[in-house]
C-alpha cells in the first residue's frame, strides 16, 4: 500500500516536473511577446541531440550544462533573424512562422541524426534504482526532479531578484511603458526568447536520458505544454506551474487505475476549465484578451 | 447606420467590371481542369485535393481574413465533417447526400457550441484554445478504437452513387465524373459564401475587422458576430471535411490534427488572406507544390516550412494581396 | 526607398520560383517521352517522413538495391525497371493522392507500400478499383490478408498470428506459461494480443495484462503492476520508441532477474536505437541477415553491406523480395497486367537468391499471404561483430504457425 502512494506521488511530481519546465519555457515567451512558439518542442529536441553529439567530449555531465545553452543562443539567432520581425503584426503570423520553423527543425533533426531512435548514455550511477522495494524510482528520476526543482526555482528568483527579470515581468503587463522608461525592449525580447529556449534545451536532454532521441521526440511534450498553460493562466508563470504539476499528477494516477485514459484526462481537465473558469487557475481577467 | 459601417468596412472587394471577369476566367479554368492539367503533369486527383482544401481555406478566411479572428484549430472541423460523413456511410446508410449533411452538422455545431466558450477571448489566447480544441478531438478518433477505427482510420465505406430520379450520378468510380461533382458543391458553396459576405452581415464583420472597439461604439454586438462567424465558418470547413471523406473513401485522425490547421492557415496567408479567391489560389499553389517537392526529395518538409517562413516574413499579403496592390499603385 | 527595393526583391523571388516550377513541370512528362525503350514502371509509396521512417527507408533501401540489380540482369520482359518512390508522410490522405498519382500519371505497373496498415489499406482500396497490382511490403495489419483481402493484394510481412503462434511455444518452453501482458491500444496491438492469447491458452497458460496509450513514455506504473503479478514472462507487444522506452525501464528496474522478456516483433532499427543492457528478450524475426549456413544469404549480406553500408534488415528484405517479386509474376505471366501478375504470384515458390533462407518460401493462394520462415531467438547486446544482436533459436515455419486460409477469414473475389 505505501509502495502504491509513494509511487504515485513521485510519479505525478516526475511526470508533472516535465510538463512545468516545458511549458514554463512556452509560457515566458508567449506573456512577454505574445508568440506561440511551435517550434518548442524542436528545441527540445535539439538540446537532447546536443547533449547526444557533446557526450563523447564532454562527457554526460558537461553536456547537461552545456547543451541548454547551446540551444538558447541558436534561439537567440532565430529571434533576431526571424522572429523580431513580426512582433507587433497579427498573431496569424508569428504562428506560422514558429510552425514553418519547426518542420525545418524537425527535418534538420532527422537530416542530421537520421530517422532512427538513438540512445542517450546515462552515468551508470544514476541509472541504478535506490533499493530494492523501491525499484521503480531510480536515481535518474530523483535526479531528474532535483533539476527541476532548482531550474524553476532559479527561475523564479530570477524574475523576482534580478533587474532583468523584473523588466521581463513589468513587461508582460505593459510592454509600451517598459519602454518608455528607457528599456532596451528589443534586447529583452531577444533575451526572454533565449531563456524560454534554454528550458526547452534543458528538458530535451532530461527527456533524452528517459525516452530517448527521435526526430519527433518534442512533438508529444507540446500539447500538454499548451494545456498547461491554458489550465494555469494564461500570463502567469505560477499559473503555468500548477497548471503542469496539476496534470501531470492527475495523469499519472489515471495510469494506475485506467491507463489507456492517461492523456484523455489531460483534455477532460482543460474543457473542464474552460467552462468552468476560462481564464484559468491563476490567470488574471482581461490578460492577453 | 449602414452608411457608416460601409464605410468603415472599406471597398468592395474588385470593382464591378473587373469582378465579373474576374469570375469568368476562374470558372472557365476550373471546369476545364481534367484537360489541361495532365498536359502539365497533374492528375484529377489533384485537382479535388485542391477543391476540397480550398473550399476548407476559404472557410477559415471567413473568420480570419474577413472578421480578423485567428483560428488554428479549423481542422478539427474539417476532420468531424470526414468522419461524420464516414461515420454514416459505414454504420448507418449508404447515402451520400445524407453522409455529407450529417458530417456537415458534426463540424458546424461542435463549432458553434466550442465557440459560445471562447467568443470573449482574442489574439493568441483565442488561438490556443482552438488548438487545444482540435486535438481534443484528433485525440478522441484516435483512441476511440472501436467506433472511429482508432490510429488506422476509419475504413469500410464508400462513396454511393446518387440518384435524382431517373438519372444516376456515379461518382464511385474516382476520375471526372466525381470531379464535377466535387465543382458543382464548391460552386454552391462558395456561392453561398459570397452571398453572405456582401451583405450587411458580411459588411459588419469587416467592421469588426478593422476596428473592433469603433464597431462596439456603434452599438454592433461584437461578440455575436464573431461567434456566428466562427459558427458559420465551421460548417464551410465541415463540408469540405466531408468532401475529404468522399474523395479518400477514408477518414483517419490526421484530418484532426494542428498540422492541418497549420496547412489551411497558410494556403489563405499565402493566397491573400483578405481576399475572397485568395485562399483557393493559395491552396492550389500549396498543393501542387507539396506534391511536386514530395516526389523530388525526401527533405520536403524543410522546403515546405522555408515556405511557410519565407511567405510570413516577404509575402505576408499573399498572392492575390501582393497583385491587388500592384494594380492598385 | 527601401519599400521599392523590397517589393522588387519580392517579385523577383516569386517570378523565378514560378519559372522554375513551370518549367520542371511542363518539361517532365516530354522529357520520358523522348526516352525510347518505355521502362517497367514500379511506384512506392511509403511514410519517409514521420515516426516511421526508420522503418520506411529501409524498405526503400531494399527495393533501390533489387531494382540496380534487376537491371543489371535485363530487367523485367526485356525492359528496365524504374521504382518511383512517393512519401506517404505518415497520412492517408497524403498517401493515397500519391497511389493515384502513380497509377494515373506515372502509369506504373504495379504499387508497393505502405508500412502503416492504415495507409496500405486505402491504398488497396485505389489499387483494386484500378486493377493494379498490389504489394503490401510491411504493413502488418491482419485484415490486409484476411477479412479485406483483395486479388490484387499480396503482402510480404507476417501477420500477427503467425508471429504469435511462432514465438509462444519457444518463450513457454524457455520460461514458462504465466504471462504479463503490456499492449498498445489499437487495432495491431489488440490483434497481436488476441492471437498470443489464444496461441497461450491452447498450452494452457494464463495472462493479464494493461493496455497503454500509443505514445505512452512512461512505464512504471504497469511495470509495478507485473512485477507484483509475478509472471514468468512480460510480453512487450508495444512498437518503435515505446518499445524501446519499455525495454529500457525494465531493465533499469532490474525486473530481468525476476522474469522473462518477450513478444512478437523487436526489429533491428529499434534494437540499435537501445542501450546494451536494454537489447534482451525473446522475439520474432521475420528475416534475419546472419544465416551462415545458407551461401546465398552469405553472399546477398556481402553485397549489400558493399552497396549500402549497412546491414540488412527485415526491412530492407522486404522491398527487396517486393520487387523481386513483380518480376517473377511478370516473367510467369509474360505480361504486366494486373489480373495476370495476380493469377501468376499464387502459390508462388520464391527461389533460392530471393527467399533468402531454406525452406519452401511461398505465396499462399488462398490470402495471398507470404509463408517465410519466422526466426524465433534471443536478442541480445553485440557479440563483437556489428549487428550481431540477435542469436537464432529455432526456426518456424510460416505456413505452420499461420492458420489455415478459413481462420483468416479473408473470402477472395476475384477480378471480374
Amino acid at each position: 500500500m505505501t509502495q502504491l502512494i509513494l509511487f504515485n506521488v513521485t510519479n505525478g511530481l516526475i511526470i508533472g516536473a516535465f510538463y512545468v519546465l516545458m511549458a514554463l519555457g512556452l509560457s515566458l515567451i508567449l506573456n512577454l511577446s505574445n508568440v506561440i512558439n511551435f517550434a518548442h518542442g524542436n528545441f527540445l529536441a535539439l538540446g537532447g541531440y546536443l547533449a547526444f553529439a557533446l557526450t563523447p567530449t564532454l562527457g554526460y555531465w558537461g553536456a547537461l550544462v552545456v547543451s541548454p545553452f547551446l540551444v538558447a543562443l541558436i534561439g537567440l539567432v532565430v529571434e533576431r533573424l526571424m522572429i523580431r520581425r513580426i512582433y507587433g503584426r497579427d498573431p496569424v503570423y508569428s504562428l506560422l512562422l514558429t510552425f514553418g520553423l519547426a518542420f525545418v527543425m524537425q527535418d534538420a533533426a532527422r537530416y542530421i541524426w537520421g530517422p532512427n531512435g538513438l540512445p542517450l548514455g546515462l552515468p551508470a550511477a544514476l541509472a541504478q534504482p535506490i533499493s530494492p522495494d523501491l525499484f521503480f524510482i531510480t536515481y535518474y528520476r530523483i535526479f531528474m526532479v532535483a533539476v527541476v526543482i532548482v531550474a524553476v526555482a532559479g527561475l523564479f528568483a530570477f524574475m523576482r531578484y534580478t533587474r532583468v527579470g523584473l523588466r521581463i515581468r513589468a513587461g508582460t503587463l505593459d510592454l509600451e511603458t517598459v519602454a518608455s522608461l528607457g528599456v532596451n525592449v528589443r534586447h529583452l525580447r531577444t533575451f526572454n526568447f533565449a531563456v524560454g529556449c534554454l528550458l526547452a534545451g534543458l528538458s530535451g536532454v532530461l527527456a533524452a536520458g528517459q525516452i530517448g532521441l527521435n526526430p519527433n521526440m518534442g512533438d508529444d511534450l507540446l500539447m500538454p505544454s499548451f494545456i498547461a498553460i491554458i489550465v494555469g493562466g494564461v500570463g502567469s508563470l505560477i499559473g503555468t506551474l500548477f497548471g503542469g504539476l496539476l496534470i501531470g499528477m492527475a495523469a499519472a494516477l489515471t495510469t494506475v487505475f485506467y491507463p489507456s485514459a492517461s492523456e484523455a484526462v489531460i483534455y477532460a481537465i482543460l474543457m473542464a476549465v474552460l467552462l468552468i473558469r476560462p481564464r484559468g487557475l491563476v490567470g488574471e481577467e482581461g490578460m492577453l484578451s | 447606420m449602414t452608411m457608416a459601417i460601409a464605410s468603415l468596412g472599406g471597398r468592395l472587394p474588385i470593382t464591378a467590371g473587373r469582378r465579373e471577369l474576374t469570375l469568368v476566367l476562374i470558372w472557365a479554368v476550373l471546369l476545364s481542369v481534367p484537360f489541361w492539367l495532365p498536359l502539365l503533369g497533374g492528375y484529377t486527383a489533384l485537382a479535388g485535393r485542391v477543391l476540397v482544401f480550398g473550399l476548407a481555406a476559404m472557410g477559415l478566411n471567413m473568420l480570419l481574413g474577413f472578421t480578423g479572428v485567428l483560428s488554428f484549430g479549423h481542422a478539427a472541423y474539417f476532420g468531424l465533417g470526414a468522419y461524420g460523413a464516414g461515420l454514416t456511410l459505414r454504420y448507418l446508410v449508404h447515402s451520400t447526400p445524407l453522409a455529407m449533411l450529417a458530417g456537415t452538422l458534426l463540424g458546424g455545431l461542435a463549432g458553434t457550441l466550442f465557440g459560445l466558450l471562447i467568443v470573449r477571448r482574442r489574439g493568441v489566447y483565442f488561438a490556443m484554445c482552438t488548438i487545444a480544441f482540435g486535438q481534443l478531438w484528433y485525440y478522441l478518433a484516435y483512441s476511440w478504437n472501436s467506433f472511429t477505427g482508432g490510429f488506422d482510420g476509419l475504413r469500410d465505406f464508400q462513396r454511393q452513387p446518387i440518384g435524382f430520379g431517373p438519372l444516376t450520378l456515379h461518382i464511385e468510380d474516382g476520375g471526372t465524373t466525381f470531379y464535377f461533382f466535387l465543382l458543382a458543391i464548391f460552386a454552391v458553396a462558395a456561392a453561398l459564401m459570397g452571398v453572405l459576405l456582401r451583405s450587411p452581415f458580411g459588411r459588419t464583420l469587416l467592421a469588426i475587422r478593422e476596428n473592433e472597439r469603433r464597431a462596439r461604439f456603434l452599438g454592433i454586438p461584437v461578440e455575436r458576430h464573431i461567434w456566428l462567424s466562427f459558427s458559420i465558418s465551421c460548417f464551410f470547413t465541415a463540408l469540405a471535411g466531408t468532401l475529404y471523406a468522399l474523395l479518400n473513401n477514408f477518414a483517419d485522425p490526421l484530418t484532426l490534427h494542428y498540422s492541418l490547421s497549420g496547412y489551411f492557415v497558410v494556403m489563405t496567408v499565402m493566397g491573400g488572406m483578405r481576399t475572397f479567391w485568395g485562399p483557393l489560389l493559395g491552396a492550389a499553389v500549396f498543393v501542387a507544390m507539396q506534391d511536386y517537392i514530395s516526389s523530388m526529395t525526401v527533405n520536403w518538409m524543410s522546403f515546405v516550412g522555408a515556405i511557410f517562413m519565407l511567405v510570413v516574413l516577404f509575402f505576408p499579403r499573399g498572392l492575390l494581396g501582393a497583385m491587388r496592390r500592384r494594380l492598385k499603385s | 526607398m527601401s519599400n521599392h527595393t523590397l517589393s522588387v526583391r519580392r517579385r523577383t523571388l516569386l517570378q523565378a520560383g514560378l519559372a522554375l516550377g513551370a518549367s520542371q513541370a511542363i518539361g517532365a512528362p516530354f522529357v520520358i517521352k523522348a526516352l525510347g525503350d518505355e521502362p517497367v514502371k514500379i511506384g512506392m509509396v511509403d511514410p519517409l517522413t514521420g515516426v516511421l521512417s526508420a522503418l520506411a527507408q529501409s524498405e526503400v533501401d531494399g527495393a533501390k538495391y533489387a531494382e540496380a540489380e534487376i537491371n543489371k540482369k535485363g530487367g523485367i520482359l526485356g525492359r528496365q525497371v524504374q521504382l518511383l518512390v512517393e512519401d506517404s508522410a505518415n497520412d492517408v490522405g497524403t498517401g493515397v493522392q500519391k497511389t493515384r498519382k502513380l497509377i494515373d500519371r506515372d502509369q506504373v505497373n504495379a504499387i508497393i507500400g505502405d508500412v502503416n496498415s492504415g495507409i496500405a489499406y486505402a491504398m488497396s482500396q485505389v489499387t483494386n478499383e484500378k486493377k493494379v497490382f498490389h504489394i503490401v511490403a510491411g504493413g502488418h495489419t491482419d485484415p490486409i490478408t484476411g477479412t479485406n483481402c483483395k486479388w490484387n493484394v499480396f503482402r510480404v510481412c507476417n501477420t500477427t498470428t503467425m508471429d504469435a503462434e511462432a514465438v509462444t511455444p519457444e518463450l513457454v518452453k524457455k520460461f514458462g506459461k504465466k504471462w504479463f501482458f503490456v499492449t498498445p491500444d489499437y487495432a495491431y496491438g489488440h490483434t497481436l494480443q488476441d492471437a498470443f492469447v489464444k496461441a497461450l491458452t491452447k498450452l494452457g497458460g494464463t495472462y493479464e495484462g494493461d493496455m497503454l496509450p500509443i505514445n505512452n513514455t512512461d512505464f512504471s506504473a504497469t511495470l509495478i503492476k507485473a512485477k507484483a503479478y509475478k509472471p514468468n514472462v512480460l510480453l512487450n507487444n508495444m512498437g518503435g520508441l515505446t518499445q524501446i522506452n519499455c525495454m529500457k525501464q525494465f531493465t533499469q528496474f532490474g525486473m530481468q532477474n525476476e522474469m522473462g522478456l518477450g513478444g512478437a516483433l523487436f526489429e533491428l532499427e529499434s534494437i540499435k536505437g537501445c542501450p546494451p543492457e536494454a537489447q534482451t528478450g525473446w522475439w520474432d524475426m521475420e528475416w534475419w541477415w546472419n544465416q551462415p549456413n545458407v551461401p546465398e544469404v552469405v553472399k546477398f549480406v556481402a553485397d549489400y553491406r558493399a552497396a549500402t553500408k549497412k546491414t540488412p534488415s527485415a526491412r530492407d528484405w522486404f522491398g527487396y523480395v517486393s520487387m523481386h517479386s513483380v518480376r517473377l509474376a511478370a516473367d510467369k505471366a509474360k505480361s504486366l497486367d494486373g489480373p495476370k501478375l495476380a493469377a501468376a504470384m499464387e502459390d508462388m515458390e520464391l527461389p533460392p537468391d530471393v527467399a533468402l533462407q531454406p525452406g519452401k518460401v511461398v505465396y499462399r493462394k488462398g490470402d495471398h499471404e507470404l509463408m517465410p520462415n519466422i526466426f524465433v531467438g534471443e536478442v541480445h547486446p553485440s557479440k563483437g561483430a556489428a549487428d550481431d544482436v540477435f542469436t537464432l533459436g529455432t526456426l518456424v515455419p510460416g505456413a505452420q504457425a499461420a492458420g489455415s486460409v478459413e481462420e483468416t477469414g479473408c473470402k477472395m473475389v476475384e477480378p471480374s
